[in-house]
């Protein structure tokens, strides 16, 4: 196995897109690594991303925070005006691993994993971030939701990197939060995730809302009826329960032996509700 | 690729040192600088048994590549008692009896002294939450959080 640390993303991208055999990007490693060691994958190429300035940075864009895809989630944790921002990000990423993992593992290693249980990907793709991609033909931004098709599949090309997340304008009273059920109270993988992001008016009005599930299909899905169900309305019960129903509805989980399926459908709708109220107390505080 | 050359700082002093490009921060640790403090358990980065610091951040060694360190100040185990002077986490461990066969212990004083750095005064809950990422499977955790506890309240005091 070769093993290149470039400086700049052009640098990475053409030795990923120049490699002969299997390649792999490594941010945080704690999905890459246990997969060589299982045999799973056997790159003869692993390209390094961290000494990439863009990749370990938080940064604001006019008012827009830009956080590095190679950033780790503890640096995440720690960053107090991304976290006053966007709470709900946060939650997904503080419910990656342990303090361990979560000290090297990032929100970009988190989405090209690409697993459907992915906690920060919900999360993501509520607060409306951008997968901002670097790659041999240039930079493109695309939807977080466009990113993994499939379990373990992207729609990354070759020599392509997620550089960075671009989140959008932050207006005020908004609030995100995300939430996940698992058996345990901490070191497990989500069997329903449901992350909500929402913006009031003045008079508490609903004006934007985005919610997503995640571990409850092939990959994390947005639930367009969850959010036209609270816009316009003040988030109140009939409000939160067409919201319930519309995840509900849109979860198409499978039965494995973390949760039966009717079990994975019901929770898709308790989560949501309960990340909703949780975003609107976060809106009005904001 | 041939074995690469890695130029970095173990528990304070400088070190170097070849590694295979594939080969894990906690192989080398413990196969080529013979540092067998840090302990393997899982590999996979559930039991944190192979729990070091790198620039302050506490991460699993075996998640970590040795080409990894280069640049790197890495503190493990080894690095904890200074001569015979344990450190008060160590001396907590033993006052509370807080192992038994000893394999996640390296593991769970590294952990605990990182919180420690981090928050001196941890509630019970701060520091299970903590430790979660470090797995007994001898003696259960309540001693081990009482002597992290103990330890805090002791390095407070100092």
């Amino acid at each position: 196995m070769n093993y290149e640390a470039p400086n700049t993303l052009d640098a990475a991208s053409a030795l990923l897109a120049d490699a002969q055999g299997e390649a792999r990007v490594l941010a945080g490693g704690t999905d890459l690594l246990i997969q060589m060691r299982n045999g799973d994958v056997d790159p003869g190429l692993v390209v390094d991303v961290k000494n990439i300035d863009e990749m370990r940075s938080i940064t604001t864009e006019s008012g827009r925070f830009r956080v590095g895809a190679a950033v780790s989630g503890i640096e995440i944790m720690d960053h107090a005006a991304f976290n006053a921002a966007w709470p709900g990000v946060v939650d997904g990423v503080s419910l990656i691993g342990s303090i361990q993992v979560r000290g090297r593992a990032s929100m970009g290693g988190n989405l090209c994993n690409a697993s459907p249980a992915a906690d920060s990907v919900p999360a993501l793709i509520a607060a409306g971030a951008l997968a901002s991609i670097s790659g041999p033909n240039g930079r493109r931004d695309v939807p977080v939701e466009e990113i993994a098709i499939a379990p373990g599949k992207t729609s990354l090309a070759k020599g392509e990197i997620v550089a960075s997340f671009l989140f959008p304008e932050r207006p005020k009273r908004s609030g995100g939060c995300y939430l996940r059920f698992i058996p345990r109270t901490e070191m497990d993988i989500a069997v329903v995730g449901a992350g909500v992001d929402l913006t009031l008016d003045e008079n508490g009005t609903c004006t934007h809302a985005k919610v997503s599930l995640g571990a409850v299909a092939a990959r994390a899905l947005v639930v367009e009826d969850g959010a036209a169900a609270l816009i316009g309305s003040k988030v109140d019960e009939p409000a939160l329960e067409k919201l319930a129903a519309a995840a509900s509805g849109a979860a198409r989980p499978i039965d494995d032996k973390r949760g039966t399926k009717d079990f994975r459908i019901h929770v898709s709708g308790v989560l949501a509700r309960r990340a909703a109220l949780t975003a609107v107390e976060r809106a009005r505080q904001n | 690729m041939a074995r690469q050359h890695v130029t970095t700082t173990i528990n304070g002093d400088e070190a170097d040192f070849l590694c295979e490009p594939d080969q894990t921060l906690l192989s080398v640790l413990r196969e080529e600088l013979q540092m067998t403090g840090t302990k393997e358990g899982c590999g996979t980065g559930d039991c944190g048994a192979c729990s070091v610091t790198i620039d302050g951040r506490l991460v699993c060694s075996c998640l970590v590549l040795g080409v990894e360190a280069e640049g790197k100040s890495v503190e493990t185990i080894e690095g904890m008692a200074h001569g015979e002077a344990l450190h008060p986490l160590q001396t907590k461990f033993l006052e509370h009896a807080a192992l038994q066969c000893g394999i996640c212990t390296p593991g769970f004083l590294v952990a605990a002294r990182a919180l420690l750095e981090k928050n001196p005064d941890p509630s019970e809950t701060e520091v299970r939450f903590w430790l979660a990422g470090n797995l007994c499977r001898c003696t259960g955790y309540q001693k081990i959080v009482e002597a992290v506890l103990d330890a805090a309240e002791e390095m407070r005091k100092a």
